[in-house]
C-alpha cells in the first residue's frame, strides 16, 4: 500500500496547506447546519408535553456533551500517535483540540445547569453525568496546565500526552464509578438505536445540530492547528516562503 | 532478571533508609491527617451521632490530601542531585524501579495513615466492627493514590511550583477511589456489608498498580531529557 500521503500529511508544510484549503469547506457547512438546526429546534419542533418549551435547550446541550467526549477521544488519539510514532504534528493537534474540548465541556455544564433549574428545581445536582462531565473538565484543565507549566515545547508535548493517555484509561472508570454513585439524569435520548424515545419532529433538528457542531469542531481544529504550526515553525524557511506567496 | 530484582530491593531499602533519617518526612503526612480530621468536629458539631454520618467522607478526604502532600517530594530530591539520571542510565528496567519507588512511597506515607486511621475513626464515633473496613479501604486507597501520584509526580518533577499542579492532575483521577472507599466505610458504619465497594476498590488498586509504573517510567524519561 502506498503510504506516502500519510507521511506527507504528518509534515507541517503539507498539513498547513491542506488545513488552509479544508477549513472553509468545514466552517461554512457547519454554520449553515447550525442555523438550520437552531431554526428547526427552536421554532419548528413541537413543545415537549412534559417539559414544555424548556426542553429546547437540548439542541445545544446534547451536541456540546457529545463533543466534549469526542474531543477528548481526538486528543487522546493524537497524543498516542504523537508518543508512539514521534510525530510532532500530532502533538500540535492535541494541544489545539484541548481548549475547544474544555469549552464544549463548559458549555455542556452551563446549559445543563440552565436546564436543571426549571426541570429539577436547582441549578446543580450531584448527579452522575453532571459530575462525570465536571471531572472531564478537570482533565482538560490538567492537560492544559501541565502543558503550560513546562517551557520546552517538545517535553511539554510528551508529558501532556502521557497525562492524556492516563486520563483516557481512567475515563470509563470515572464514568461507571460516578454512575453507580448516583443517578438522576434522564437516560440518553438517541443511543437507543432503531427506536429513539423522541418523535421525528424533535429528532431531526438534533441530528442536524450534532452534525453542525461536529463540523464546527473540525473547522476550529484545522484553524487552531494552523495557528499552532505558525507558532512552532516561526523560524522555518518554508513558512516564510508560504506566507510570501 | 535477578539483578533487576536486586536493584528493586536496593532502591526500596535506600528510600526507606533516607526517609527514616529525615523522620519529619514520615511524620508530616500523619500529623496533617490528624489535624484535618480534627477540624471537622470543631467546624461542624461535637456530637458523635452527627460525626458518625460523615466519618467515612472526612477520613477519606483527609487521607487523600495527606498522602498528596508527600507526593511532591517523590522524585524531586533525586532529580535535583542527579540520582534520577543515574537510575535512568543504570540499565535496569525503569518500570520496576518506578514500582519500587511507588512501593517505598506507600510504606512511608500511606502505611502510617492506615495505622492512624482506626484511632481517628473512633474519635469520630465509628463503631468498632467498622474499624477494619476503615483500615482496609484506606490501605487500598492510599495504594491507588501512590500509584496514580507517582505518574503525576514524575510528570511535574522539573516544573516550578509543581505542588498545586500535581493536585490538579492527580485528584480527578483519584475520584473513583474516593467514591468507593467512602461508600464502603459508610456502609460498614450503618452495619451493612461493605464487601462490594471494597472489592471494587481492590480491583481499582490492582489496575492502578499494574498500569501506573509504565506511565511513571515514560514520564520520568520525558522529564529527565
Amino acid at each position: 500500500m502506498d503510504r506516502t500521503w500519510l507521511h506527507k500529511l504528518a509534515s507541517p508544510p503539507h498539513f498547513y496547506r491542506i488545513a488552509g484549503r479544508l477549513a472553509p469547506w468545514l466552517g461554512w457547512p457547519a454554520l449553515a447546519l447550525i442555523l438550520i438546526g437552531l431554526y428547526g429546534g427552536l421554532v419548528l419542533a413541537p413543545a415537549d408535553h412534559q417539559q414544555g418549551e424548556g426542553f429546547r435547550i437540548l439542541y445545544v446541550h446534547a451536541p456540546s456533551a457529545w463533543l466534549s467526549m469526542l474531543v477528548y477521544a481526538t486528543l487522546a488519539l493524537a497524543s498516542g500517535i504523537g508518543l508512539i510514532w514521534r510525530i510532532k504534528l500530532a502533538h500540535a493537534v492535541a494541544l489545539a483540540a484541548a481548549p475547544i474540548g474544555a469549552w464544549f465541556t463548559f458549555v455542556a455544564l452551563a446549559t445543563g445547569s440552565l436546564w436543571g433549574k426549571p426541570m429539577w428545581g436547582t441549578w446543580w445536582v450531584w448527579d452522575a453525568r453532571l459530575t462525570a462531565e465536571l471531572i472531564l473538565l478537570f482533565l482538560y484543565l490538567g492537560f492544559l496546565a501541565l502543558h503550560g507549566a513546562i517551557d520546552d515545547t517538545g517535553r511539554a508535548d510528551r508529558a501532556a500526552a502521557v497525562l492524556a493517555l492516563v486520563g483516557v484509561i481512567n475515563l470509563p472508570v470515572i464514568h461507571y464509578s460516578v454512575y453507580w454513585w448516583n443517578t438522576l439524569h434522564q437516560g440518553a435520548t438517541i443511543t437507543k438505536l432503531g427506536k429513539p424515545s423522541i418523535t421525528f419532529d424533535m429528532l431531526w433538528p438534533l441530528l442536524v445540530m450534532l452534525t453542525g457542531f461536529t463540523l464546527c469542531f473540525a473547522a476550529l481544529l484545522t484553524r487552531r492547528v494552523q495557528a499552532e504550526i505558525l507558532r512552532r515553525e516561526r523560524d522555518a524557511a518554508w513558512l516564510r516562503a508560504e506566507l510570501a506567496r | 532478571m535477578a539483578s533487576a530484582l536486586r536493584a528493586v530491593l536496593l532502591l526500596y531499602r535506600r528510600d526507606l533508609l533516607l526517609a527514616f533519617r529525615r523522620r519529619e518526612q514520615v511524620l508530616q503526612p500523619v500529623v496533617f491527617f490528624v489535624m484535618v480530621t480534627t477540624l471537622f468536629p470543631l467546624a461542624l458539631s461535637p456530637e458523635l451521632a452527627q460525626l458518625r454520618q460523615i466519618a467515612g467522607g472526612v477520613l477519606w478526604v483527609a487521607a487523600l490530601l495527606a498522602s498528596l502532600l508527600a507526593l511532591e517530594y517523590l522524585f524531586r530530591a533525586d532529580h535535583e542531585d542527579g540520582t534520577l539520571e543515574q537510575l535512568l542510565l543504570s540499565g535496569q528496567p525503569l518500570v520496576l524501579l518506578a514500582a519500587a519507588r511507588t512501593a517505598a512511597h506507600w510504606t512511608i506515607s500511606g502505611l502510617p495513615l492506615v495505622v492512624a486511621s482506626p484511632v481517628l475513626a473512633v474519635t469520630l464515633g465509628v463503631p468498632a466492627p467498622a474499624l477494619w473496613t476503615v483500615a482496609i479501604s484506606l490501605a487500598l486507597g492510599t495504594g491507588i493514590l501512590s500509584a496514580l501520584g507517582s505518574v503525576g509526580a514524575a510528570l511535574t518533577v522539573g516544573v516550578r511550583r509543581g505542588g498545586t499542579l500535581l493536585s490538579l492532575l492527580v485528584l480527578p483521577l483519584a475520584m473513583p477511589a474516593l467514591i468507593f472507599g467512602a461508600r464502603a466505610v459508610a456502609l460498614a458504619i450503618d452495619g451493612g456489608g461493605a464487601r462490594g465497594p471494597l472489592l471494587l476498590l481492590a480491583a481499582l488498586c490492582v489496575l492502578a498498580l499494574t498500569l501506573a509504573p509504565f506511565a511513571t517510567a515514560a514520564a520520568l524519561r520525558i522529564s529527565a531529557e
